[in-house]
């Protein structure tokens, strides 16, 4: 499969999460690690252009790096998924590539 | 072993981090390996490329002349997202020339820089083997 | 499946170093093969024998040098990229002129080549930074 792009940063910090989702090709994967967890909050500034990110790209989070930053499941916009570090690992051998937007 | 194809993504400014100039270092070395090297510039990145860049009155060493020798180790494929530039008021006028002779055609010399859409440079990173950025 | 990692940043200040190490931790859990971890960066500060964390923190150091040395993981700081910060193996030290190294266990310095050689020989090329 194409590219398993990692964006670690805040989408309100930074522009790493635009710059990916701007030169993402559909089907290639999105993982949010680090501060750019933030990006799976729903009813939040990013959630239209997360939302808008689901419908070309699978969408996955890092499990403990949402738990340590309190950020409740329960609030992450329908349709990402969360993975552990296994799981993280697991996405890094389905995808050919791995571009960190760092 | 087959050669692979590097892709180095540039995306901050010089001088403010040490980030743009030590990946210049790693291209460098790693134009030796004689894989395929293509160089994209975006978001901030694209300031790497500026002219005019004079680093006296900060005391910083200014590698931005290094650019221009790029040519020389075979790293010709490099490109600059149109929409970083525009962002920026910038447009390829203001980045320094780089050229390379092309051993292919009676070594005429070219352009190494392509100015390219959002669109295109998806399909350039959809296209290597293996991506750093700095 | 053969990886090669690189860490951009040193312990402590940003995450990078953490999540390369349980990225790491988990490659092996899953069987697969380290080319090569290589720091580079301010990642190279990752290399130091000298850092005295709190005891009810982390040792990031030590950490890496005990996955070195359980599981042969090869451990590389760029050497330009370490001189400038002050990062030495005992050649080095001697060769510059200091009164010490400050390498610690299972880091070895060596060139940028070892970056481009484990994107060539690794399956997956994965970096961490800020």
């Amino acid at each position: 499969m194409s590219v398993l792009h990692i964006v670690n940063k805040s989408p309100y910090e930074r522009h790493s999460l635009d710059t990916c989702l701007r030169l993402a090709k559909p089907d290639s994967a999105i993982l949010l690690i680090e501060d750019g967890i933030y990006a799976v909050q729903q009813n939040s500034a990013t959630s239209s252009k997360m939302q808008q990110a689901l419908s070309n790209h699978p969408v996955y989070a890092l499990q403990p790096d949402l738990e340590a930053r309190g950020v409740n499941p329960d609030n992450m916009i329908d349709g990402i998924s969360l993975v552990d570090y296994d799981g993280f690992v697991k996405l890094t051998t389905e995808y050919d590539r791995l571009q960190s937007w760092l | 072993m087959a050669s692979k194809k590097f892709l180095y993504i540039n995306r901050r400014p010089p001088h403010g981090s040490i980030y743009a100039h030590e990946s210049l270092e790693v291209v460098l070395i790693g134009a030796a390996f004689e894989q395929d090297v293509t160089l994209a510039f975006i978001d901030d990145g694209v300031y790497q490329l500026m002219q005019n860049q004079d680093t006296g009155g900060v005391g910083l060493k200014n590698f931005a002349p290094t650019f221009r020798a790029l040519g020389d180790y075979d790293v010709n494929q490099i490109y600059v997202e149109q929409e970083s530039l525009e962002l920026r008021g910038l447009s390829k006028d203001d980045l320094i020339p780089l050229t390379y002779e092309d051993e292919d055609d009676d070594w005429a010399e070219k352009d190494s820089i392509h100015v390219v859409s959002s669109a295109e440079l998806a399909d350039i990173i959809e296209q290597q083997d293996v991506i750093l950025n700095f | 499946m053969k990886f090669a990692i690189l860490v951009n940043e040193g312990p402590y200040t940003h995450q990078a170093s953490d999540s390369a190490y349980h990225f790491t931790e988990a490659l092996l859990r899953a069987g697969h093969e380290i080319v090569r971890v290589f720091f580079y960066h301010d990642g190279v500060n990752n290399g130091t024998r000298l850092s005295v964390p709190p005891q009810d923190d982390r040792n990031i150091s030590e950490r890496w040098s005990a996955l070195a040395q359980q599981h042969d993981v090869e451990l590389i700081l760029c050497v330009a990229a370490a001189q400038r910060r002050g990062l030495l193996d005992d050649d080095e030290a001697k060769r510059a002129g200091k009164d010490s190294n400050n390498i610690a266990e299972g880091f070895q310095i060596s060139g940028l080549g070892q970056l481009i050689d484990a994107g060539i020989q690794a399956d997956r090329l994965i970096a961490f930074g800020d």
